[in-house]
């Protein structure tokens, strides 16, 4: 059962990246609107416009 | 757009980088497709750099280059788009980033990280304790729990560290102080225990103890700061502005905080005053209706003065300021409102009366598990075992949950029904309510005068008199011109101050106004006022025709009939503490059956009235909408404005109702008392699983893996009582 003394680590520092990770998202604002975040995926502003049809 | 200069400087503030950004409170908003045609609007603009609309709380964020684009053409987009926009007075924006709220999700995520990876680690131990773990292992388990825990308790347990010594500087005793204790004992213990490497360590309860409290917490902030926000929206979009005149005669719009004493400001008819003045030229009527409850217009002239939150009605004023911002209200009400206030901060909550019940109880139980297993020879080391284990298992778990998540559900509940809290404890004082005052103006009835019947009027008469009623601001004139349902003004209609409007039709002249301007007998008008001695008198006259008049009165809540007597049948005393005149209160309280009614009270008096009741054992529910209700908003038991009141009304009060009907006071008077069943339903619950869990605590049969049970079916299940509120609400909540 020596390979414990690996494996437990490596199990942790796997939660401390999720953790971190969402700390991260916390100090980046993503909580701050919950309710428009979920309509924004579906917006394609990212992409370039099509000339021929600017207002959608 | 208005014709003046708006002092954008004062809403603006430039980063570091020379953009500017402002905070916008948007009006209008149903949804998604608002906030992409509002962004993609905005950032179509030269200059803009940067447009994010917050579909959660309704505001805008906007960036922009300046020289580039100005404040005023992002107002001016957003009114082209179809949207009102106000900016927030960075001063009261001080919480934007929401620091506290988080805070409590950074500790709930490093206790959430801390309490899986701890389970995880225990979860093996007690296999292992009993398939037969090698010591070794077990050691080294509990070394890795001792690694998380410490430092996550440390960090996670910084809110109630400080609440707890906040209250123990204060000589009271609050939920937190056993919460530390507990916690602080649980981690100790398990240390000694992993030092002489025994069998468990209680390092999981520790955290999940956190964690769960945590949640409660979290769940507590959201709630009180979703409804703030509303809160604050509602205030920026009723601009609390003041449009000054500067020296050289141009005017600018600034915050009602820049305006200093002295300073001349400019009221345009239909517009409130902002600030306690001096009227310096100018003639107007003022409608003191949320001021003194008084429906009646008063009339102005030079060198008299004028009350911040009055409506001036008919012309425009130039005020000299006399009290600056702050100070704007009646110095009296002022006073009243700070005494008020500071009685009411001595209602204990449900929460820390029972804490305070709680914890001598818990402790003492502790205390004597300790001496009754040490005097009966088991040596001080076990013991002490036993008696942290009973306070491990006894830890306020399910009580931290308990009311929290009630009070959530119900706030989300009143949410739906219209109603914003601004205090989390003002649910538990709604439910002992068993009185209800009301103040009559803009509560009780409507805050936007109607017309009562135009049946003195024939169809063209009726046409003709609302579109001459559309050339006024008068607030009779709008409650006409809105009756009439007119579109278009008369051509030429010229506007009399204090005295009507006039146009000439086909070579008739038109006349709407005052009785006296359309020359209409004085007995003739008290005559009209007889039947209705609430309301106000408009004539209208057509040509050197019979002067007809018109009756304009603060129509009742549509449902004000119904919601007193649903608030009767409930059981609940209701009383009228008006400030206006006695004959209109009496009408009211005779149509709404209520027979326990006042007139003509000042503010001083309607406190009086209030602690009087108070005295002989009643719990006030305060319903008020005026500035002179305000001190008595806040000296009542519980208090609540319409979204119409003035600014100090709704501060002063602990909810908020929208809308046009009285429904939502019934309904958070049913919602309240259904919470407050939830409440004790939970602390029961919390307390018979004590009694069930202690002994088994003090004769030491408690382990780790019991305590773990133990404290997450008890959360889990006050957690489930408290959303069962919203499981039977769906059906009761329809019809509002």
């Amino acid at each position: 059962m020596d390979v414990l003394i690996f494996l437990i680590p490596v199990a942790l520092l796997l939660g401390l990246i999720g953790l971190a990770g969402f700390l991260w998202s916390l100090k980046s604002g993503q909580y701050e609107d919950l309710e428009g975040a979920k309509y924004r995926i579906l917006q394609d502003d990212d992409l370039p416009d099509e000339p021929d049809d600017p207002a959608r | 757009m208005t014709a003046h200069e708006r002092d954008w400087d004062a809403f603006v503030t430039l980063s570091p980088e020379g953009e500017a950004h402002m905070d916008l409170a948007v009006e209008g908003i149903t949804c998604a497709a608002c906030m992409v045609e509002i962004e993609r609007g905005l950032a179509a603009q030269p200059g803009i750099r940067k447009a994010r609309l917050n579909l959660t709380s309704h505001r805008l964020a906007v960036d922009w280059t300046p020289g580039e684009s100005t404040p005023d053409h992002v107002v001016e987009t957003l009114s082209r788009l179809g949207y009102r926009a106000h900016p927030f007075d960075p001063a009261q924006m001080r919480e934007r980033a929401d620091s506290a709220g988080r805070e409590l999700l950074r500790c709930l995520a490093v206790a959430g990280f801390a309490a899986m990876n701890i389970m995880l680690l225990s979860v093996s131990v007690w296999s292992g304790n009993a398939t037969g773990i090698e010591t070794e292992t077990r050691d080294f388990f509990h070394w890795l729990s001792a690694l998380i825990a410490l430092p996550a308790a440390v960090y996670a347990g910084r809110p109630f560290l400080r609440s707890a010594f906040a209250a123990i500087w204060a000589r009271r005793l609050n939920m937190d102080v056993p919460i530390v204790i507990g916690v602080t004992l649980a981690l100790f213990l398990s240390v000694t225990q992993t030092i002489q490497s025994a069998h468990h360590a209680y390092f999981e309860s520790a955290v999940m103890l956190l964690f769960f409290l945590l949640i409660g917490r979290y769940l507590d902030h959201t709630m009180r700061r979703r409804t703030r926000a509303f809160a604050e929206n509602i205030a920026a979009l009723k601009a609390e502005t003041a449009v000054t005149i500067q020296p050289d005669g141009r005017l600018r719009e600034v915050p009602l905080s820049k305006v200093a004493p002295g300073e001349h400001i400019l009221v345009r008819a239909g517009e409130r005053v902002s600030l306690d003045g001096t009227v310096v030229s100018g003639r107007s009527d003022i409608d003191q209706s949320l001021v003194t409850g008084e429906t009646a217009l008063a009339s102005v002239g030079v060198g008299d003065p004028v009350y911040a939150g009055t409506m001036n009605a008919s012309a425009n004023l130039t005020v000299a300021v006399t009290t600056a911002s702050g100070a704007t209200l009646l110095d009296e009400v002022t006073r009243l409102l700070e005494a008020a206030a500071q009685a009411k901060s001595k209602y204990v909550q449900l929460a820390d009366r029972a804490a305070a019940l709680y914890s001598p109880l818990v402790h003492l139980a502790a205390a004597l598990t300790f001496l009754g297993w040490w005097l009966s020879g088991a040596g001080w080391q076990p013991s002490l075992v036993v008696a942290i284990s009973v306070l491990i298992i006894t830890c306020p778990c399910a009580l931290g949950l308990a009311i929290p998540a009630v009070q959530v559900v119900t706030s989300g509940l009143m949410f739906r029904a219209g109603v914003l809290l601004h205090s989390g404890d003002a649910v538990e004082r709604l439910a002992e309510v068993d009185t209800i005052v009301f103040d009559k103006t803009g509560t009780l009835t409507l805050a936007v005068p109607e017309v009562v019947e135009t049946a003195a009027l024939n169809d063209t008469a009726r046409a003709v008199a609302g579109r001459l009623a559309l050339s006024s601001r008068h607030p009779l004139a709008a409650a006409l011109a809105r009756a009439t349902g007119a579109e278009v003004p008369l051509p030429d209609a010229r506007e009399m101050p204090g005295e009507g409007v006039c146009a000439t039709v086909e070579g008739r002249e038109l006349r709407l106004g005052s009785a006296t301007f359309c020359g209409l007998p004085e007995e003739a008008a008290q005559a009209a006022l007889a039947a209705r001695p609430g309301a106000s008198l408009l004539v209208f006259r057509d040509g050197e025709g019979t002067p007809v008049p018109l009756l304009v009165e603060q129509r009742l809540r549509e449902d004000a009939a119904e919601t007193a007597a649903a608030l009767r049948q409930a059981g609940y005393r209701l009383a009228i503490l008006s400030g206006d005149r006695e004959a209109p209160v009496a009408a009211v309280a005779r149509q709404l059956g209520i027979e326990d009614w006042q007139a003509e009270l000042r503010p001083a008096d309607k406190i009086a009235r209030l602690e009087q009741r108070a005295a002989s054992g009643a719990r006030v529910l305060m319903v008020g909408d005026g500035l002179n209700d305000a001190p008595a908003l806040a000296a009542a038991h519980v208090s609540m404005s319409p979204v119409t009141a003035v600014h100090v009304a709704q501060a002063a009060a602990d909810a908020v109702f929208l809308g046009d009907r009285l429904a939502p006071v019934s309904d958070a008077m049913r919602l309240s008392r259904r919470a407050r069943a939830a409440m004790s339903q939970n602390l029961w619950f919390s307390t018979l699983y004590n009694v069930v869990a202690v002994p088994f605590a003090v004769a030491g049969f408690v382990t780790p893996l019991i305590a773990a049970l133990a404290m997450s079916g008890s959360s889990v299940v006050v957690t489930l009582n408290a959303l069962r509120l919203r499981l039977t609400a769906g059906s009761s909540s329809e019809r509002v």
